[in-house]
């Protein structure tokens, strides 16, 4: 049972990997990002519940916690360069280089 | 031969501390003060080590009044260092040996003090001379009042520093900037051995105290006390001027001749056979040092008394005889046992002459517009009659005239020496031959009728001030023997476990009947070519003598040094200058042009594309993943 889980766990961090990897849209590569850390929670959840602990469970809360707040200043900076730049493509915010 | 325990020392021995610690305020003051202490610091100056001498005074009647047995006074004034095994306190001792150089510092020192007043009274920095005069003082009597060799150490520096500072103080001068920069560097060689010397004590014993090393050294084994005796001898080398670290001396003479006469002759100079003497349990566990302090006194001996007869600078002449007379202690000092007082009475009665004859030159060349050339002397004694019968009570006293107080002292070693060893002996009686041929000539030269002054020099007595230190040390140099002849190796000999005879006032013997007719011959040579009807060369005349080249150019030491050390010395240091150049900053400049290159490649990954570094996240991440899957089927 637990199996199917970590499956569905790795197919979710797959297509948020590779989201991430190919879309330029800000805010679809955040989700990406969300989707990623939604599915390590889950696979947290899952093997916590298949050892009979109590661990995986109280850091995917703190996964979630973290993820909130950084979604809250993840926004800010996404409008801040939106307002600045008028586009939300990653691509157009590469001015932090060498 | 058991060794003295001294007893501590209570009330008014608590206060030791005083004598060392009242000149050193003093120069505290002169020093801090600024121009505001111009008109009075002279005064004070003086004044200090007159205080020091009166609590010498005060000292040596409480131990005189003691038993014998009780005259090593210990205090301790407070713990240096205390770690694992080490306990080093600072701490004085006062003993027979330490309290006669306590005398002859402060008591020579503060005729010195007073006859600076007058020679100075012209310079704009005297207050800064009587500052550093007060710590040379204060070092000095730290040096003689330690109970261990490592605060003596700090004493031993001290001096040397204000030795330096004096020699340099008439800064303006590159000669003398240059021989104190010469002294200070051949005093280094010799605290080199001095330290090495420490250590080794503090490795074997644990401790630097004489109590201790004298206690323990009887235990080492021959070929370290040998060693410890070699290193100690070569820190006295370099401190007294004996060869091979003589060359100094003759330089330092750029010094005002006060500092001559107080540092370059009556005290300092004769610190390292104090650390001979002090040292003496070391010198018996390891005899083969004691015949190697022997021949160094034997060959400073002559090796000064040849650079004395062919110097024209009085006080050169006077620095030629210095290093003569110092090598007459060594000698008496590496004898042992017996010798050990001979050395010490030796060196009291050299530092009243000497200091005597130093101020007397400084009388002469005030009197000359400062002059040191002796060929440009000549019928002086009228016209400085009180310092001509000074300086001739010094003449008499070093040549050894009956009576006089360089007779006994002197005497004695010779006699000594022929004891030990007929060679010695025989250097030590041609010493006496030559010492009295070089001091006639310089008082021929400078007294004697003929006038060659330059134009427009018109000699005076020296003011008061200047001369009643001159008689005060001519009536020592004459009296100095008679009085302390026999009590002083009495006084001595427990404290350095001495085995000094003493000797009647007036006893004949071969030795001394053979000494005396040197001594007349040395007088009649010297008669011969400096005679007063002899006609004195206004410059000295050319040569090829190669015995008189050698001697004018003070025996090729400096020529040896610059031979020897410095040539190749510099030599070493470019090619370790080629080698830093080429072979370490080579290495260290390569690896960061590397690393640079490197990374000014490197950064080009920091592209700015948000995907470019998820990707490469993700590429490591996959990497160390698979890493740790293959660790685990593997």
């Amino acid at each position: 049972m637990t199996d199917h889980y970590i499956v569905l766990s790795a197919i979710l961090f797959a297509i948020g990997t590779i989201g991430f990897m190919t879309r330029r849209n800000a805010i679809v590569a955040f989700m990406c990002v969300e989707l990623m850390l939604n599915a390590s929670n889950l696979a947290l959840v899952a093997f916590s519940h298949k050892n009979g602990a109590l661990d995986g469970q109280i850091a995917a809360f703190f996964v979630m916690v973290v993820a909130a707040a950084e979604v809250v200043v993840g926004l800010a900076i996404i409008v801040t360069i939106f307002r600045t730049r008028r586009s939300a493509s990653i691509d157009d915010a590469n001015l932090l280089k060498f | 031969m058991e060794s003295v325990t001294p007893v501590l020392g209570t009330g008014l021995f608590s206060l030791a501390w005083l004598l060392i610690a009242v000149p050193a305020a003093s120069a505290a003051v002169l020093l801090l003060i600024g121009r505001a202490g111009d008109r009075w610091g002279h005064f004070l100056g003086t004044l200090a080590p007159v205080v020091s001498f009166v609590l010498g005074v005060v000292y040596f009647a409480d131990l005189l009044g003691r038993d014998e047995a009780e005259r090593a006074v210990h205090v301790p004034l407070y713990d240096w260092i205390s770690s694992g095994t080490w306990n080093i306190g600072v701490g004085l001792q006062l003993d027979q040996l330490s309290i006669v150089f306590v005398l002859l510092i402060t008591g020579v020192g503060s005729l010195i003090h007073v006859y600076s007043i007058g020679y100075m009274a012209h310079d704009p920095r005297r207050r800064r001379f009587f500052g550093f005069l007060n710590l040379f003082v204060a070092a000095m009597l730290l040096l003689v009042l330690a109970d261990n060799y490592l605060v003596l150490f700090v004493g031993w520096e001290g001096v040397g520093l204000a030795s330096y500072l004096l020699i340099g103080f008439w800064q303006e001068r590159p000669s003398a900037a240059t021989a104190a920069k010469k002294a200070f560097v051949v005093n280094r060689v010799g605290d080199l051995g001095m330290s090495i010397a420490i250590m080794l004590m503090l490795a074997a014993f644990s401790s630097s105290s004489f109590t201790d090393v004298n206690a323990g050294v009887g235990q080492l084994s021959t070929p370290l006390a040998t060693t410890l005796g070699l290193l100690l001898l070569l820190g006295a080398c370099g401190k007294s001027a004996q060869v091979p670290l003589q060359s100094w001396l003759l330089d330092a003479m750029e010094g005002p001749t006060p500092v001559s006469a107080l540092i370059h002759a009556a005290t300092m100079v004769t610190a390292g056979v104090y650390l001979i003497v002090r040292s003496h349990a070391i010198f018996t566990a390891g005899p083969a040092a004691s015949i190697a302090v022997v021949v160094v006194g034997t060959v400073t001996l002559l090796f000064g008394a040849y650079i004395g007869c062919s110097k024209d600078d009085i006080k050169k002449v006077l620095a030629g005889s210095t290093m003569s007379q110092i090598g007459y202690m060594m000698l008496a000092a590496g004898i042992g046992p017996v010798g050990y007082a001979f050395a010490i009475f030796h060196l009291v009665t050299h530092g009243f002459f000497k200091a005597n004859m130093f101020l007397g030159a400084g009388s002469v060349m005030h009197a000359m517009d400062d002059d040191v050339d002796m060929r440009h002397y000549g019928a002086l004694a009228r016209a400085l009659p009180i310092t001509f019968v000074t300086f001739a009570a010094g003449y008499l006293a070093i040549i050894g005239f009956p009576f006089f107080a360089g007779f006994y002292s002197k005497d004695h070693i010779i006699e000594a020496a022929f004891h030990a060893s007929w060679v010695a002996g025989t250097c030590a009686l041609i010493g006496a031959g030559v010492t009295a041929f070089y001091m006639t000539r310089l008082m021929l030269m400078t007294f004697a009728p003929g006038k060659r002054w330059r134009e427009g020099v018109h000699p005076h007595e020296s003011p008061l001030v200047m001369t009643v230190p001159l008689i005060v040390l001519g009536a020592a140099s004459v009296v100095g023997g008679l009085l302390l002849n026999g009590w002083i190796t009495e006084w001595l000999n427990p404290a350095v476990q001495g085995e000094a005879e003493t000797e009647g006032l007036i006893h004949f013997t071969l030795i001394g009947g053979v000494t005396m007719l040197v001594v007349l011959a040395g007088i009649a040579v010297s008669f011969l070519f400096f005679g007063p009807q002899k006609v004195i060369p206004d410059v000295q005349p050319a040569t090829r003598s190669p015995f008189v080249r050698a001697g004018r150019r003070d025996l090729y030491g400096d020529a040896f040094n610059e031979a020897v050390f410095m040539r190749p010395g510099i030599r070493m240091t470019n090619d370790l200058v080629r080698f830093d150049g080429a072979v370490v900053d080579g290495i260290a400049n390569g690896t960061g042009t590397v690393i640079s290159g490197f990374s000014s490649r490197l950064r080009r990954v920091q592209n700015g594309f948000v995907r470019s570094y998820a990707l490469t996240m993700t590429a490591g991440a996959a990497v160390v993943g698979a890493i740790i899957l293959l660790g685990r089927l593997g």
